[in-house]
Order: structure tokens, then C-alpha cells, then sequence
């Protein structure tokens, strides 16, 4: 068998390609304000290293990564600080979450940018100046890059090191362009990656639709031996497990990391961040965002983290007449938007605007058992399955049947006849399922804390007895004393003032 | 002859199997009671007493024996009772009413300018999950905290509320398919 090794499932989707990627991409302006979410990565929330009225420069860190799996945010532009408060921010659920709210001053003066030789830098320190520079998958996921770039015991080096540049999603267009257009600087950062992580070979898959894409890594792969590898427009071939399968025809097992088969899969836009970050010292502030559907003028922008939806759908020519909906990500994987006043994240790859014509939802009707969803599943699930569990709430069934093995595609939804929001539901269940087993966890502390204070005070209990046989002097000198003490009538009522008496005392 | 056989026979089998229940009665001895253990384990731990007991490990022993219903636990609602009655099958019921209704997760804060540092609510605690000293301001550690509602009544200036804690971006959950459940309805 030779390359390409087919996956399971996936689907022939509209594609809408052509609306966004006849046009280059347009550099971005810089708004008068700027709302930086810390939470921009997937982990620990950045800490805020600033507060309202100071000044900062273009590139200066404003959040500092708290913990292994984190990121750092920075400063888009040069201005001043005018809230660290909750702003709304690009979520399903609308809520707000912590942002640096800047001013910009006009100037965009960048802060002292330092590049580093990283030919000579220890792997650890290399990692840590990733996590510094806020370096995470641009795919969509946001997954901080440097956990990635540390193979950590689950493999001695790998094998195959494989850059996405699939990009299933319909009417996605943003890494398409990056890799037309950057492909030498996605290269230097293929260089770092495969620097890092010393694998065998360097596999970079596109789907076959992007032909100019192919040419311009092709070009830029020349004398480097890694190697181009379009493989069939099929989606979801962009998710890293199917993407996987399709290069290298290895699949990691169920509970298991893709380093467990020796292979690492990295965005190719993260390359690129990742190079100018080494090589030039800039940490990531911006990234190529694809503004389309509903849109005048569709075309991707290198827009500055921070500005508001609005702002890039502005620079589009603004909304055409009736759109209805505004989805942040592809229409497969995509949720809507709760407004389009939210800021541009790393996560935000594409922001489509769906007219009222595309947004037509027939009803729901029930399951006929037909197995479609199965046929098209590419995690190799059973959907339908999984639908009867999660709608019944039967949440350890569900997981039997692989619940967290599903990458939300959303191919099963998109084929059944039925109209059964079916990612709904496992995102439902995957939800209750977590939140049930942090429910635990707070029920085992609150277990241990009550068991703690009894012994406590049992102990202060017995510890206060001592101390009145002591004082006491013996009345019966009978080797009982212990026990008949509690029985004299006076000492209860010793003992209830005495026992506030010494919680007093502690706490003072 | 042959009785005697058989007699020695099934006596010697008798004896080895005593000894083998014997040795393994001792050898694998749990400690504790069980069943205790993993009626404890569905309750919620949040020791507010409004069950009639102290905490919810008495609470799950005097169910062990016999002495209390599934149905006393507000806080773990009607969701605690199915599962207590599908550990011990038996019929689930009704949350009893006199003991309370079944509230959202709540969390308790201290009004720190009216707290007088009189220290009840710190004794009151069954989490140690208030801290604070005589004469100085008390405060809730909101992460502790189990709503059980215990530091209220023995507030003397009433400076404590319960509040109910409120979704936020890394605790909200995907809701239940909405169109679906109407049609299931």
C-alpha cells in the first residue's frame, strides 16, 4: 500500500474556497483599542503583569504563562493600559473572561526584540522561550506549543514530524495563504521544530485543492528533504489523528498520545510563529484570519490579537444584506458568536458571516437506525450509539463506547436524515461528565476536611480532659479515674466555656 | 465399612473447606463496613446536618443500618436519592419535604464591614473552611465552602448570605439539545 493511507469515514463537503483565496492577505491596521483576552490557549489562564495606566510597548508580555501548560500574551501595539477587567470574549457561552484592555498610541513602537541562536540553546530553556513568547497551535485548538516540542519520555526521537497544512474546514482559507505566501519562513520554522525533536522524516501534508500552496512549500522544501504530501480533499483529513493516518497510516492508541506512536503534528502557521518568535523576537501578536461568507469583500487579514470582529469585518467591506449568524471557525466545527464586539484570538482562524438562505434547520425527527452516521464517522465510533447514552444521560454507558475518542467533526450531524444535532449531544454529555467528576473531587475534599476537624477535635477534647485531671487534684486515687470523670455532673459544664475558651485562643 | 468411609471422607472435606474460610476470613478481613464506605462515597459531603445527623458519614451509616431513608439528603436532590437507590435496590422516592427543598450549589460571604470577629461561624464551620480570628475580620474560603448554611444562625450580627454560585467561562456547560428535547417531550 502506498501513501495515501485513507482513514475511515469524512465526508466530500462544500468547500467555498474560492470566496476568500483569490485576494493576498491584508495587513492589518491598528485599532484605536485593543481587548486582549488572557485566556487565549488551552490551560492555566495567563497572569496579568500589568495594571490600568501603565504604558506598554508593542511585544511587551502583559500576561505571564502560569504553570507547564500555558501561554504567554502580549501587548499587540504600543499604547496604554486602560482596564484589566472582564470584557465578552469569542466562547459559546457569551461570558465574559479577564482582557488587558489597551489604548493604543498611534506610534506601535516595539519593545527590545531579542533573537535567539536556538542551534545553542538547551531543549528546556528553548521550550521555556516558546511558552515566553505565546507560542500555541494556530490550528484552532490553541494547544500550547512548547508541552508539544517536549517528547518527554514517550519516545526516545520520532519518526515522523508532520506539519498541517490540510485545512479541511469549508470555507477556510488562512493557512492556504500563510503557506503561499510565507512558505521560507514556515520552512525556518520547520527547521527549529525538527531541531527540537530530531524525527526521521518531515511530512508536510496539504490537501490536493490547494495546488499553489503545494508549489510554494515545494519550492521552499528544496534541498531540505522534507517532503510535500498532498493527500485527497476529504474532510476532516485536517484533524491531526486522521491526518496522521492518511501520512504515515499510524493510528495512536485510544487512551494513548500521538508521541506513542512517534509522531507529532504541528500547524503549519505555529511554524511560522514559531520562527519569527526564535528569529526575530517577536512573540505572537497577530495571525491570519479568514473573513468571509455573508462578507462584501472576502479575503484572510493579518489582523492584530485583540481587534474586534467588527473591525476585520469592516476592512471587508462590512456585512452583505441579511446575515443572520456570525460563527467563529468553519461551519463543521465553528459556534457562533454571542456579537461581533468580541476581540481576534489565537484561536480565532476564521470568522464567517451566514446569511439568513444557508441557515435553514429543518426539524428535528427521530432516529431511523439508518447507520449513516456510522459509515461517516472517522474516530471509527459508533454515533448513533452514543446519541441513545447521551440523550438517556447514561453517562458511564457512553464512555464504553468511547465518548472522548470523538474530535466533534460534526460528519455525523452533516449526513443524518434526521436532523439530529448529534455533537450537541456529545458535547452535552462530555460536559456533564467532567463536571460531575470535579463535583467529586470537591465532595472528597470537603470529606477529608470535615474528618480532619473532627479528629481535631476530639483531640483538643481529650488534650483539655488531661489538663483538668492535672489541675485537679485527685479526689480517688483509682486507676478508673479516667473514666469516671466524665461521669461527675460538673464536668460538662467545665468543659463547654473551657472549649471556647481554647478556640479562642488558637485563632488568636 | 463403607459408611465409615464416607463419614471419614466428608468429615476431612468438611474440615479443610473450615479451615480454608477460616485462614481466608482472616487473611482478607475488610476493614470497615463497605457498604458504609460507598453509600458515604454518593453523598455529597457538604455536612450541613439536615439530614437529622452529623455529617454525612453518620448519615451513611445509620442508612447502612436500617435506622434512616434514602430520602433525607436535600443538597444531593433527586439525583442523589436514584443513585442511593440503585446502590441498594430499592425503590427511589420523593425527597422528603419537611427536611428542606432542593437548592442550586450555593456559597456562603461574610459582609467583612459588619463582621465583629466574634469567631461563632469559625466553630460553626464543619470544613474549617472560614478563616479568620477573635476581633478581627472572618472571611469565607469560597473554594471550601459547601453551602451547608451552618455559619448563618449563630451570626450574631446576621453579616453572613448565601450566594448562588453563578456559571463562569471555565465552569459553564454545553446545554441539553434543546429542539430535541421538545420533540422527545
Amino acid at each position: 500500500m502506498t501513501p495515501p493511507f485513507p482513514f475511515h469515514g469524512g465526508l466530500k463537503t462544500v468547500r467555498h474556497k474560492t470566496e476568500s483565496n483569490r485576494e493576498t492577505i491584508l495587513p492589518g491596521s491598528v485599532p484605536e483599542r485593543l481587548v486582549v483576552p488572557l485566556r487565549q490557549h488551552v490551560g492555566a489562564i495567563a497572569k496579568p503583569l500589568v495594571q490600568a495606566g501603565d504604558r506598554v510597548l508593542k511585544g511587551q508580555m502583559i500576561g505571564q504563562p502560569d504553570g507547564y501548560v500555558s501561554a504567554a500574551v502580549h501587548a499587540p501595539t504600543s499604547g496604554r493600559v486602560v482596564a484589566v477587567d472582564q470584557q465578552p470574549v469569542p466562547h459559546p457561552s457569551g461570558l465574559p473572561d479577564w482582557c488587558v484592555t489597551i489604548e493604543s498610541d498611534g506610534q506601535d513602537r516595539w519593545i527590545e526584540r531579542t533573537p535567539v541562536d536556538y542551534q545553542r540553546m538547551h531543549p528546556s530553556d528553548l521550550r521555556n522561550f516558546v511558552r515566553n513568547a505565546g507560542v500555541v497551535g494556530l490550528g484552532g485548538a490553541v494547544f500550547p506549543s512548547a508541552v508539544k516540542m517536549n517528547l518527554s519520555g514517550h519516545c526516545e526521537r520520532l519518526e515522523q514530524l508532520i506539519l498541517n497544512g490540510a485545512e479541511c474546514e469549508p470555507w477556510m482559507t488562512c493557512d492556504d495563504l500563510i503557506m503561499r505566501e510565507r512558505a521560507v519562513e514556515i520552512v525556518a520554522g520547520i527547521h527549529i521544530l525538527a531541531h527540537l525533536l530530531q524525527p526521521r522524516e518531515v511530512l508536510i501534508g496539504i490537501e490536493d485543492d490547494k495546488p499553489e500552496a503545494i508549489a510554494a512549500m515545494n519550492a521552499a522544501c528544496s534541498g531540505t528533504g522534507y517532503q510535500v504530501r498532498p493527500v485527497p480533499t476529504r474532510y476532516p483529513s485536517g484533524g491531526a489523528k486522521q491526518l496522521t493516518k492518511l501520512l504515515t497510516n499510524k493510528e495512536a492508541p485510544v487512551n494513548g498520545r500521538s508521541t506513542d506512536i512517534g509522531v507529532q503534528c504541528f500547524n503549519v502557521a505555529t511554524a511560522y510563529t514559531l520562527h519569527r518568535a526564535v528569529a526575530h523576537g517577536e512573540p505572537v501578536i497577530s495571525r491570519i484570519v479568514t473573513v468571509t461568507g455573508h462578507i462584501a469583500q472576502p479575503r484572510n487579514i493579518d489582523a492584530l490579537l485583540g481587534s474586534s470582529f467588527a473591525d476585520l469585518i469592516a476592512r471587508c467591506g462590512g456585512y452583505r444584506e441579511g446575515v443572520e449568524r456570525l460563527i467563529m471557525g468553519g461551519p463543521m466545527m465553528g459556534f457562533a458568536m454571542h456579537s461581533d464586539g468580541v476581540p481576534v484570538t489565537k484561536a480565532t482562524n476564521c470568522i464567517l458571516a451566514v446569511g439568513a438562505d444557508a441557515l435553514v434547520e429543518p426539524p428535528v425527527m427521530p432516529c431511523i437506525r439508518c447507520g449513516d452516521c456510522v459509515e461517516v464517522c472517522p474516530a471509527n465510533l459508533l454515533p448513533q450509539q452514543l446519541y441513545w447514552h447521551a440523550r438517556a444521560k447514561e453517562f458511564d454507558k457512553i464512555q464504553d463506547y468511547h465518548l472522548f475518542s470523538c474530535i466533534e467533526c460534526g460528519c455525523c450531524s452533516y449526513v443524518c436524515p434526521s436532523h439530529i444535532p448529534l455533537v450537541q449531544y456529545y458535547r452535552y454529555a462530555k460536559n456533564e461528565i467532567w463536571a460531575l467528576e470535579k463535583e467529586k473531587q470537591r465532595a472528597e475534599l470537603a470529606r477529608r476536611r470535615h474528618q480532619a476537624r473532627m479528629e481535631r477535635l476530639e483531640r483538643e477534647q481529650r488534650e483539655r480532659e488531661a489538663k483538668l485531671r492535672q489541675k485537679a487534684p485527685p479526689r480517688t486515687a483509682s486507676p478508673l479515674d479516667g473514666a469516671t470523670a466524665g461521669q461527675s455532673p460538673a464536668e460538662p459544664a467545665l468543659a463547654a466555656p473551657a472549649s471556647i475558651a481554647v478556640n479562642v485562643e488558637r485563632s488568636e | 465399612m463403607m459408611m465409615i468411609v464416607a463419614i471419614v471422607a466428608l468429615g476431612a472435606l468438611a474440615g479443610a473447606s473450615g479451615l480454608l474460610l477460616g485462614f481466608a476470613a482472616i487473611r482478607f478481613k475488610i476493614e470497615g463496613d463497605p457498604v458504609v464506605e460507598r453509600i458515604d462515597a454518593l453523598l455529597p459531603q457538604t455536612q450541613c446536618g439536615q439530614c437529622g445527623y452529623v455529617g454525612c458519614r453518620s448519615y451513611a451509616e445509620a442508612i447502612a443500618a436500617g435506622e434512616a431513608d434514602i430520602n433525607q439528603c436535600p443538597p444531593g436532590g433527586q439525583g442523589g436519592v436514584a443513585a442511593l437507590a440503585d446502590l441498594l435496590g430499592r425503590d427511589p422516592k420523593p425527597l422528603d419535604p419537611e427536611l428542606g427543598p432542593e437548592k442550586p450549589k450555593m456559597v456562603a460571604v461574610i459582609d467583612e464591614q459588619s463582621c465583629i470577629g466574634c469567631t461563632l461561624c469559625i466553630q460553626a464551620c464543619p470544613v474549617d473552611a472560614i478563616l479568620g480570628a477573635a476581633k478581627h475580620m472572618h472571611t469565607v474560603i469560597a473554594r471550601e465552602c459547601t453551602g451547608c448554611e451552618l455559619c448563618l444562625a449563630p451570626c450574631p450580627v446576621d453579616c453572613i448570605h448565601m450566594q448562588p454560585i453563578s456559571p463562569t467561562i471555565t465552569t459553564w456547560k454545553w446545554v441539553y439539545p434543546a429542539a430535541e428535547a421538545r420533540a422527545a417531550a
